[in-house]
């Protein structure tokens, strides 16, 4: 048998299934393994090994019983992590920021719900950029998390905690939270696959707010079946969040292994120039290949609103985190800087409690929105918006899944961009459209460049998820880029 | 401020009314609304605000909205959207309330005021959804409070607000129109519009401009008036305080005003409160609200009689007079109840006169005094009909029912037992009062006297002489018919 953390979640449920081993056994070997490895790491912000083993514990009894090993859900028994943005009722969720560093949640997020009636075990919390605001995990309050294929450089962001630990092998899968790229630009830096559901697939409830409009929580795997088994986890329609789409549940593993002949793939010519660096268009260049050996129908395309899609998003955004992150007011809970006056309170406990880059995006939604501003900056964006979307549903109705990089550049290294935000934003540039227009994407590995992975991002139409996993699914198989490791994992 | 003055100027006046909405649970998530609960009590994830929370729209909330709106004669619109409104306070745990802000709920209604000639409309501008904020409590006053606590039970409850437009012209008719709608919002079962609950509140905008003209003066906006009578107390302030600045040369500055119930005055709120700016975008946690036309329709179909077409039936099936139909159909409640008195009484021989005297006069006075509402008191329809019976049965006069009137309404004991228990039915015996007129032919030989010698007058001296002997308990005729045999 491989060693567990080699395995990938549906390979560790089916182990489980058969009584190979324990659910318990499972949980302690990735504790030890986070134990010995993540203090160079630095992914997890918190675990939680008493809770993980006694639910582990609860969930092998509940095992002992069942006359067969067979479990519905698929991924029984399987440990993951979830980023510190996701409510877990009882253990604090802190978002990377010193203003919730001891905030304790009453009630868990839906998809963590999710995952616990599906009999699977939280280890801990991730490491994230303070508020999800960041590509590169250097904006947490705490501290920085490394990217296991190279310590000196940034695992992405903003959930690059959870991208190292799953590429790390600490935990077999993560959710992470993707607002403008957060979890296909980490998953692609850090070697692993990284889905951002169709605004709407997966429920917002108990996710700590960014950007309400473009948030939305995805699954960071080893590889695409483990992806769909997730999605099958955590997608659905929740009564909780207004915006989830009232849909039917569907199984996103159903096409996977399915024939992708002759599906029409669009290589959108903004995705291919200059903004991307040489090394990371080849091993995008040697997937369309192996698109093409597989019978896809390759061709260039356009979506020519991208080069405005990023200034776009750089106020919707931050207007949107101005708001949802005014409630931090020392108030009800978190941090409070104690005044004599209720607005010097305010002031004192965010001045203290907020890192830079969260102020800095704080005062441009502010600005943003502000009246006399509002019709230059804040509505002429979302006018963009709409148009980033059109050229997706125009694209759409040629192509059916459209494919370029995950990012510019592969994983830089820490402190390389952090005095210059403009240039931290860019690597975002090719993800945050996907958000605009809130279509899937996800970021499958495609090979090296500099010994450091490079993400192939794939768009799918709204809701199609199932189809996006297939096409993914297929090109990993073929390339088997998948299984590409860093050291860390290879080594044990 | 002398008449000529007065001539001389024109208020205008909007009104802008929040009301609470009577539904069971907020207006984002499930907590009960239940006024008067222990703080803090009320109150869930959602509604504190808590980082990760979502708000989902009550139906109810929606539903109640679009009655009050039908009943204001608004148009509803097909296609509505939340926004965020954004400010940081103590009480709005979110530091943005979720209110309506360019595409409201509903635009372009009225309600009718003043009556015959000067009947005229007021323009409903729009009504919106919004939800509440929570409520800051000082420990002492607020200027020395060491510190202050929030209760969050309110927070969340569903508002609606009511924009007239300014097309009233006077602070009386300013209490007129919130005295129509708060009927009207109450007829509708929308709300309790209850003022001293907070679930009825007033911000007024006033201005002067001299009269006859067409320009609009600049206007302030007038806060914290906490009941109509404030209303109107505030109003005719501000309109004077305008004119002498207006006179002495000066020019009314666009601001906010606390009405100060205690000196009388105004205040204008300068600083940090003056200054918002609210941010207002998109709320993109609520999708927007459509309404089909047919559900509309079904809403409508719902709404109860209202004040209006009340009234009216009132004259036309009970015979009123119009007076006494609009006191009896100002508030649902004591409509209802005058209803049922009338059922259980009858209709015939100028009944439902008789019930409209007794409900308009005793009963209103006793809830007046006691400063409470139909629904609180004990007093039931069956209560004042049994009064009514007994009175017309010769069993009590109509003194010793007046007399006993305020002990049923606040015992809730009946009429009959208080009657037997106190001994107070009429004396219809007539060997009981011939004994009494026996007596007082006996204790008034001048008064006989006199009667004897032809002064009719005299007569109405002995029978009050022999009522007072009795406690006013003898039935009079009797008394009258035993007197003039006794004296022959
Ligand atoms: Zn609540």
């Amino acid at each position: 048998m491989a060693r567990l953390h080699e395995m990938t979640a549906l390979e560790i449920a089916a182990s489980i299934g058969a009584r190979e081993v324990s659910v318990e056994e499972v949980a302690l070997y990735f504790l030890e393994r986070i134990g010995r490895l993540d203090g160079s790491l630095r992914s997890f912000i918190r675990t939680v090994p008493e809770r993980a083993v006694a639910a582990a514990v609860a969930l092998d009894r509940r095992l002992a019983g069942e006359v067969s090993a067979r479990r519905a859900g698929g991924l029984f028994g399987v440990p993951f992590a979830v980023k510190d943005n996701i409510c877990t009722r009882g253990i604090p969720t802190t978002c990377a920021s010193r203003i919730l560093e001891s905030f304790v949640p009453p009630y868990d997020a839906t998809v963590v719900r999710r995952m616990y009636e599906a009999g699977l075990v939280l280890l801990g919390k991730t490491n994230m950029d303070e508020f999800a605001m960041g590509s590169s995990c250097e904006n947490s309050a705490f501290f920085e998390t490394r990217n296991p294929w190279n310590l000196e450089t940034v695992p992405g962001g903003s959930s690059g905690g959870s991208a190292a630990a799953v590429a790390a092998g600490l935990v077999p899968f993560a959710l992470g939270s993707d607002t403008g790229g957060s979890v296909r630009q980490p998953a692609a830096l850090c070697g692993i696959v990284g889905l951002k559901p169709t605004y709407g697939a997966v429920s917002r409830y108990g996710l700590v707010a960014f950007a309400s409009s473009l948030d939305q929580i995805g699954p960071l795997t080893r590889d695409v079946a483990d992806c769909a088994a997730v999605m099958n986890v955590i997608a659905g329609h929740d009564e909780m969040d207004s915006t989830s789409a009232p849909l039917p549940s569907r199984d996103y593993s159903a096409r996977l292994g399915a024939d992708i002949r002759g599906i029409r793939v669009g290589v959108p010519r903004e995705y291919m120039g200059e903004g991307a660096e040489p090394g990371v268009r080849s091993c995008v260049r040697d997937a369309l290949g192996v698109l093409e050996d597989l019978g896809a129908v390759v061709e260039e395309c356009a979506l020519p609103h991208t080069e405005y899609a990023l200034s776009a998003y750089y106020l919707i955004a931050p207007a949107e985190a101005s708001s949802n992150l005014a409630r931090y007011d020392g108030v009800r809970y978190g941090l409070r800087e104690d005044a004599a006056e209720v607005h010097q309170m305010y002031e004192r406990t965010r001045r203290r409690g907020f890192g830079p880059e969260v102020k800095r995006r704080i005062m441009l939604g502010t600005y943003a929105l502000s009246s006399g501003y509002y019709d230059a900056y804040y509505l002429k964006a979302l006018k963009v918006r709409t148009l980033v979307k059109r050229d997706f549903d125009i694209a759409f109705e040629k192509y059916d899944v459209l494919v370029g990089p995950t990012s510019p550049t592969v994983a830089f290294p820490i402190g390389s961009k952090t005095g210059d935000p403009v240039k931290m934003y860019l690597s975002d540039v090719f993800s945050v459209p996907v958000n605009l227009a809130g279509v899937p994407a996800i970021s499958v590995p495609c090979g090296l460049h500099d010994g450091l992975p490079v993400g192939l991002q794939m768009i799918g139409r709204p809701f199609e998820e199932d189809f996006l996993l297939m096409v993914a699914h297929a090109y990993e198989q073929a390339a088997g880029t998948s299984r590409l490791r860093p050291r860390m994992v290879s080594e044990g | 401020m002398d008449s000529a003055t007065a001539a001389e100027f024109e208020p205008v006046i909007g009104l802008e009314v929040h009301v609470e909405l009577k539904t069971k649970s907020k207006i984002f998530c499930p907590c009960p609304t239940k006024f008067g609960a222990e703080p803090n009590t009320q109150v869930c994830p959602v509604c504190l605000g808590l980082p990760g929370v979502l708000p989902v729209l009550n139906e109810g909330a929606v539903e109640l909205a679009v009655m009050a709106a039908l009943a204001l004669n608004c148009d509803i619109r097909p296609s509505s959207r939340f926004h965020r409104k954004n400010y940081f306070y103590p009480d709005l745990p979110k530091a943005y309330q979720i209110s309506q802000y360019d595409h409201p709920l509903a635009t372009g209604g009225w309600i009718e005021v003043g009556a015959g000639a000067s009947r005229k409309r007021i323009g409903i501008k729009r009504l919106h959804l919004e939800e509440d904020a929570g409520k800051l409590m000082h420990e002492g006053s607020i200027e020395t409070a060491a510190r202050s606590l929030v209760d969050f039970n309110r927070c969340g409850v569903p508002l609606i607000e009511i924009v007239s437009e300014p097309d009233i012209s006077s602070p009386e008719e300013a209490k007129e129109y919130l005295q129509v709608l708060k009927s009207i919002l109450q007829y509708a079962g929308v709300s309790d519009c209850r003022m001293q609950e907070g679930s009825l509140r007033v911000d007024a905008n006033v201005s002067v401009r001299p009269t006859g003209s067409a320009a609009f003066g600049t206007r302030t906006e007038l806060k914290n008036i906490g009941s109509f009578r404030s209303v109107v107390r505030g109003l005719q302030y501000e309109i004077r305080r305008q004119i002498e600045v207006i006179r002495a040369g000066g020019e009314v500055l666009q601001e906010t005003r606390h009405w100060d119930e205690q000196r009388e005055v105004t205040v204008a709120l300068r600083g940090k409160e003056e200054a918002h700016d609210y941010r207002y975008f998109p709320e993109p946690d609520l999708v927007p609200l459509h309404l089909d036309r047919e559900w509309v329709e079904s809403v409508r179909l719902k709404l109860p009689e209202l004040p209006e077409a009340r009234k009216r039936r009132f004259v036309s099936d009970y015979g009123l007079p119009e007076y006494d139909a609009g006191v009896l159909t100002a508030s649902p409640s004591l409509a209802e109840f005058y209803e049922r008195c009338v059922g259980l009484y009858g209709r015939g021989e100028g009944r439902p006169k008789t019930v409209s005297n007794w409900v308009m006069g005793e009963l209103t006075r006793f809830l007046n005094a006691n400063n409470i509402e139909i629904e609180e008191a004990r007093v039931t329809p069956s209560h004042v009909v049994e009064l009514l019976r007994l009175i017309e049965g010769g069993s009590i006069s109509g003194k010793i029912a007046k007399a006993i009137f305020d002990r049923m309404c606040e015992t809730g004991e009946m009429p009959s037992q208080i009657v037997r228990r106190e001994g107070l039915g009429q004396i219809s015996d007539e060997s009981e009062i011939a004994a009494v007129v026996a007596r007082v032919i006996e204790e008034n030989p001048k008064v006989v006297g006199d009667y004897k010698s032809g002064k009719a007058q005299a007569l109405g001296y002995l029978v009050g002489q022999v009522m007072k002997a009795t406690g006013g308990r003898a039935s009079p005729g009797l008394v009258n018919r035993v007197l003039r045999e006794r004296l022959g």
